[in-house]
């Protein structure tokens, strides 16, 4: 019996759970009147539901987990395993081989020695599943029985449900945390393993970046190793080129639509802006290779350079100057909407214009949450791939010439991942190393900018 | 139907005139042909019941009904003898001249020295340090406020307690030396012993500046004015000394407000 059939069986139980409990209540109901319910019948009915339902779902997860090890620990026990090769590749086949013919995956073995295994693993398999859907089906029943048992008139089903309701809810967010904390240990554990090849000094502070994914993976050159190209490359395209456009552009835009753009042009103008946050940053990366560096190129030959470069940062900054401009100007937005309408209008009935207001009143007053908004722009600047991937070069030069080819983090990422390097090559695990310095930046910033957000909050209300 | 004006009004000086002044809210009528003289030497309030329009009358006078898209406004104000919602009129200069103090304390997250020294410093009123520390010094007596900060002047603003708050924007207003104040309900965030403060201090700025206020309370009318007019639904329905409307109303609807009826 599939997993689909046994969730179906699940669901339909927990229905049948539902219309019982309900029927119950209804009795209860109009023998004892509505008064003296604690709660509406169809609340005692997903009771009983949830007692039926959650219990056999965690069981059903859990045995397809567990269930696959009783199943092959049994294969092992039996007779016809103790001619299997002790360890290694040929043992690991033959097992699969056989599993795969007795689930009916697979038409034959490949291996003739195999074929014993058959037998044992169709005999396991048959009788674990059948354990499971017996256990599942016995849960879900006894479930059922112990909830139905308990709704009363005055059962207070209804504050029961809520509470599994903010229990899923619960869950749900975890989800997000748990993944994050994931992502941070897998990093981690690379991280430490470059760095047992790679001496971490040689890599935050030297000037010279050059893996060379051919060289041989015992005794890695760490003078080839020094990120500071890197780090340099993306704060200058990230943090410096991108929020020179960014900057000035999304504060005045913000500035404009909260306090000079009438109601009807803003409804336009909002949106079309926003639009720009959801270009995938591919196309804008197209816009960059294809429109802008050959556009920069081209006035750097007319201004008399000789020989300037078709990938040059500026080119990837400006490009990602633009995308951003959405992320600054709506939280630039957002915190001067905040500042008090009183505020504006103490300063209007000074005499003041609407720039001086702004400038003097307006944009001081909602300052750190334009602050914030900022370093979240930041932070998604110098984590940005897709642009500089395609605009900006793989050469790492250390450079201030905007028109130089520059590399960043996440390119050298990509490059070190997508190249013939072997996953346990220091070059390979570079990678990872460089994410995780990206991943600490950027949570450093979004720290920060959060809570220079939150004291601002404070301030308001 | 006619305002009503105590035949025994006999103000010669007229700081601001109104002259047949409706205001519009998109098509909604907020206020519908009032006509009123401001005196220069008295306090003038404004009463009636909530949503009668004496806000928003009040907001006309100085032109921050402008603020709102919405608004219009039809006939002419004067301010000695010049129509303010002429084309070539400088509203900024406007508000200069015509004040305002709000109904909820609103100082800038600045210093209390920078909150009164703002509008001298956007008028170019100050030349130099020892010049707007002057004008900051008398705005915050004249406010009555010199003597409780005088020792923090760097602190914020919005650290003062609401009285203090509410004293503070009218040093703000003051400082920029207006001929008129407008007060939208100054003490209706303010508890009763700040708000007598602010009433004393109404009475010492009185003859100074040209005040017009607006109040909820009946008693403060009658305590800090001079003139008083009072509205109803957007129209003006009695105009006269304070002393004569609150003993001898002429209208049966102010009677009825007065002698609290209703509103």
């Amino acid at each position: 019996m599939s997993l689909t059939i046994l969730l179906l069986l699940a669901l339909g139980l927990g229905l049948a759970g539902w219309l019982a409990a309900r029927s119950r209540a209804w009795a209860f109901r109009r023998t004892s009147g509505a008064s003296a319910m604690a709660a509406l019948p169809s609340y005692h009915g997903w009771y009983v539901a949830l007692w039926i339902v959650v219990p056999m779902v965690l069981f059903i997860a859990l045995w397809s987990v567990v269930g696959p090890h009783l199943v092959s620990q049994h294969v092992l026990a039996s007779p016809a395993a103790a001619d299997l090769p002790a360890f290694g590749f040929k043992r690991e086949s033959m097992l699969a081989e056989a599993r795969a013919v007795a689930m009916g995956t697979a038409p034959g073995v490949f291996n003739e020695e195999a074929r014993a295994l058959i037998e044992p693993y169709r005999e396991a398999i048959g009788r674990y599943q059948f354990i499971g859907i017996a256990a599942v089906l016995v849960l879900g029943f006894l479930g059922g029985v112990w909830a139905f048992l308990r709704i009363k008139p005055d059962f207070t089903a209804r504050t029961r449900v809520e509470r599994t309701i903010m229990v899923v809810l619960l869950l749900a967010s975890l989800v997000a945390i748990l993944t994050t904390l994931g992502i941070f240990v897998s990093l981690v554990f690379e991280t430490i393993r470059f760095f047992g090849m790679v001496n971490p000094i040689d890599f935050l502070f030297g000037t010279h970046w050059g893996p060379d994914p051919m060289s041989s993976a015992v005794n890695p050159d760490a003078s080839r190793y020094g990120a500071i190209p890197l780090f340099w490359g993306t704060i200058y395209i990230g943090a410096i080129i991108a929020m020179v456009v960014a900057i000035p552009l999304g504060l005045m835009s913000a500035i404009y639509l909260t306090q000079y753009a009438k109601p009807s042009l803003r409804a336009w103008v909002k949106p079309a802006l926003e639009i720009l946050a959801g270009v995938p940053t591919v196309v804008y990366g197209y816009f960059a290779a294809l429109t802008v560096a050959p556009a920069i190129r081209d006035l750097a030959l007319a201004a008399g350079m000789s020989n300037p470069s078709s990938e040059s940062a500026l080119a990837a900054g400006l490009v990602m100057g633009v995308m951003i401009i959405p992320f600054v100007s709506s939280m630039a937005d957002d915190s001067i909407a905040a500042v008090p309408q009183a505020m504006r209008d103490g300063s209007l009935a000074m005499g003041a214009t609407t720039s001086e207001t702004i400038r003097r009143v307006l944009v001081p007053a909602a300052l750190p949450g334009i602050v914030a908004g900022v370093m979240l722009a930041i932070s998604r600047a110098i984590g940005e791939t897709m642009i500089v991937v395609m605009a900006a070069s793989t050469a790492a030069n250390l450079s201030a010439n905007p028109l130089e080819a520059m590399t960043t983090v996440t390119v050298q990422i990509v490059a070190m991942l997508t190249g013939e390097g072997s996953f346990d090559h220091p070059a390979t695990l570079s990678a990872f190393a460089l994410g995780f310095v990206l991943f600490l930046v950027t949570l450093g910033l979004n720290f920060i900018a959060l809570r220079v957000v939150k004291r601002f909050r404070e301030a308001y209300e | 139907m006619v305002t009503v004006i105590h035949p025994n009004l006999d103000d010669t000086e007229a700081k601001m005139s109104a002259r047949d002044v409706s205001v519009f809210y998109g098509d909604k009528l907020a206020i519908d042909n009032v006509s009123i003289e401001i005196p220069t030497k008295y306090v003038t309030a404004f009463i009636g019941p909530s949503g009668c329009g004496k806000s928003t009358f009040l907001r006309t006078l100085n032109r921050m009904n402008d603020t709102i898209p919405s608004a219009r406004v039809e006939g002419e104000i004067l301010l000695d003898g010049e129509d303010i919602y002429r084309s070539k009129m400088d509203v900024v200069q406007l508000r200069a001249r015509v004040g305002m103090v709000f109904q909820k304390p609103n100082p800038f997250p600045k210093s209390i020295y920078e909150n009164i020294a703002y509008g001298p410093r956007i008028h170019g009123l100050a030349e130099g340090k020892q010049e707007l520390d002057a004008i900051v010094e008398t705005s915050l007596q004249r406010a009555g406020l010199w003597n409780e900060v005088k020792d923090r002047l760097e602190d914020s603003g919005t650290a003062l307690s609401g009285g203090q708050q509410q004293r503070l924007c009218i040093a703000r207003a003051i400082a920029v030396d207006p001929e008129v104040i407008l007060m939208d309900e100054p003490c209706s965030a303010l508890d009763p012993i700040a708000t007598a403060k602010i009433e004393e201090l109404i009475d010492e700025l009185n003859g100074r500046y040209a005040i017009v206020i607006v109040t909820h309370s009946m008693q403060q009318a009658a305590r800090v004015s001079q003139r008083t007019a009072f509205f109803h639904l957007g129209k003006m329905v009695e105009y006269g000394r304070t002393s004569d409307i609150f003993t001898n109303p002429l209208e049966e609807r102010t009677k009825d407000y007065i002698t609290g009826r209703y509103g």
